[in-house]
């Protein structure tokens, strides 16, 4: 009898939140006192805009099952036109690692204000489900990997 | 070829280029690499053959720091290069006196290989037919069946930049351009991703296809070393190991002018012009039909934005 079955598989999700409203809205989730699962693992970036595309992929190679980009609503950016950029780069990578046959519930891009509380936590507890029915990400690991 | 010595020896003699930017001959029949002449005696050396598939239009942005002009030899598919250079402000214009060589289709010589010839000494081109002297005697294919893929899918024999023209070129596009990438697109994610990891095992990382790629021109790379002093690095670091192909594709996205050197170089025989494609297609596809390098005043895809793009969800929904 293993040890490993009694424990249900627990994703690692990495949660890229644009300072100026969807970490705010995080924030108004908890305060709201709306729950979201403890496996999501939110960094605060300036804006979404912000997110290389290598970022992704790097939280992938550390370990993510799951990456999640929230900003601000397009036409609200902070910085006026920061999200329209981040949309296209991140539409481009995630069509990229469909093609190379990455799962396409592994990444997401949300846009989500600093009012929507209940669409972050609704977002955050659907992508958890979502990457969990996936499993543990194997395949941005061992592109090179000749097994 | 006689053309063009002449004319470069002439440009020269009379002072209006500092050097010359052409093809010489290799060690090898099947292999000419870049090379600067200086003056006429290097220019003994010229060739201008089937196997000049090298894109010169890199070496541009060095010869672009040295004074005086330099006269370079332009392909079609190379000028699209060049004006991709321009527009990023990586060329000088002035510095360069473009020469817009004729072309009708370069030679690959996997190619040749793959159809049995073995033991090569010499190669021929007569009109659409292949003389080859090989060790085992002599051979003879049709040059269509030897060409490079990306002859195959051809942007189209106009010059998009030029300061002369010299040399008659034939059409040879009859390809799908997409074809490939349409067919990997198909499969299942599982039969996707058993094709790349079975396509990029091979890689060595050599960074030839960097080195060679007109696009990837940055003064200092992502995947060089910051703690020495090697201007090259292979297998420093797991995440660059695996990343790489896409990584690079995707720092190329919007400004790959699809000259396909990169899969022309790879030791390896990686189809690696595929990720650029996907990139290509996605772009025709999602923001509207735009090659890189057409123009030198219009905005790249990825600088460019508008209110209705589609939202990054239409992969999944695609399927």
């Amino acid at each position: 009898m293993s040890i490993e079955a009694k424990h249900k598989f627990k994703p690692k999700i990495v949660a890229f939140c644009c300072n100026w409203c969807s970490y705010a809205g995080a924030d108004l989730a908890g305060s709201s006192r709306l729950g979201y699962p403890a496996d999501v693992k939110i960094i605060r970036v300036p804006c979404s805009c912000r997110v290389n595309p290598m970022f992704i992929l790097r939280a992938f190679e550390k370990g993510a099952d799951g990456v999640i980009l929230c900003g601000c609503h397009p036409g609200d950016c902070h910085y006026s036109t920061g999200n329209y950029y981040a949309r296209r780069r991140m539409t481009l990578l995630f069509s990229m690692l469909d093609f190379l046959g990455v799962e396409n519930g592994r990444t997401r891009v949300e846009w989500v204000s600093a009012a929507e509380g209940v669409k972050f936590s609704t977002t955050m507890n659907e992508f958890v489900e979502k990457v969990a029915s996936l499993g543990e990400n194997v395949r941005l690991g061992d592109l090179r990997c000749r097994n | 070829m006689q053309e063009l010595v002449n004319r470069a020896a002439e440009l020269l003699a009379d002072g209006s280029v500092a050097r010359v930017l052409g093809w010489k001959a290799g060690d090898l029949p099947y292999n000419p690499e870049p090379a600067y002449f200086k003056n006429a005696e290097d220019l003994e050396q010229f060739v201008y053959n089937g196997f000049c598939g090298a894109n010169l239009s890199k070496y541009m942005i060095e010869a672009s720091k040295q004074s005086g002009k330099t006269l370079i030899f332009l392909k079609p598919c190379d000028t699209y290069s060049f004006n991709q250079l321009l527009k990023e402000h990586r060329v000088d214009r002035d510095k360069a006196w473009i020469i817009g060589v004729g072309c009708h289709g370069k030679l690959d010589i996997e190619q040749i290989r793959e159809q049995g010839v073995k033991g090569i000494e010499q190669v021929e081109e007569e009109g659409d037919r292949l003389k080859i002297q090989t060790l085992y005697g002599e051979k003879e294919l049709s040059y269509q069946s030897a060409m490079l893929e990306r002859c195959s899918v051809c942007k189209g024999k106009e010059h998009k930049i030029y300061d002369e023209l010299i040399g008659e070129s034939a059409e040879t596009g009859s390809g799908e351009r997409f074809g490939r990438v349409e067919d990997v697109e198909a499969m299942s994610p599982e039969a996707k991703f058993a094709f790349f990891r079975k396509e990029l095992s091979k890689c060595i990382r050599c960074n030839a296809c960097r080195n060679v790629c007109p696009a990837c021109s940055c003064r200092k790379c992502v995947f060089d070393s910051n703690q020495f002093d090697s201007a090259q690095k292979a297998n420093v670091d797991s995440f660059e190991e695996k990343m790489f192909h896409i990584i690079r594709a995707f720092h190329v996205a919007g400004r790959c002018t699809d000259c396909g050197e990169c899969s022309r170089v790879c030791p390896q025989g990686i189809p690696l012009h595929l990720f650029n494609r996907k990139f290509i297609k996605d772009i025709d596809e999602l923001y509207g039909a735009y090659q890189a390098g057409e123009d030198t005043d219009t905005k790249g895809p990825l600088t460019d934005f508008t209110f209705e793009d589609a939202e990054p969800g239409i992969v999944a929904e695609r399927g």
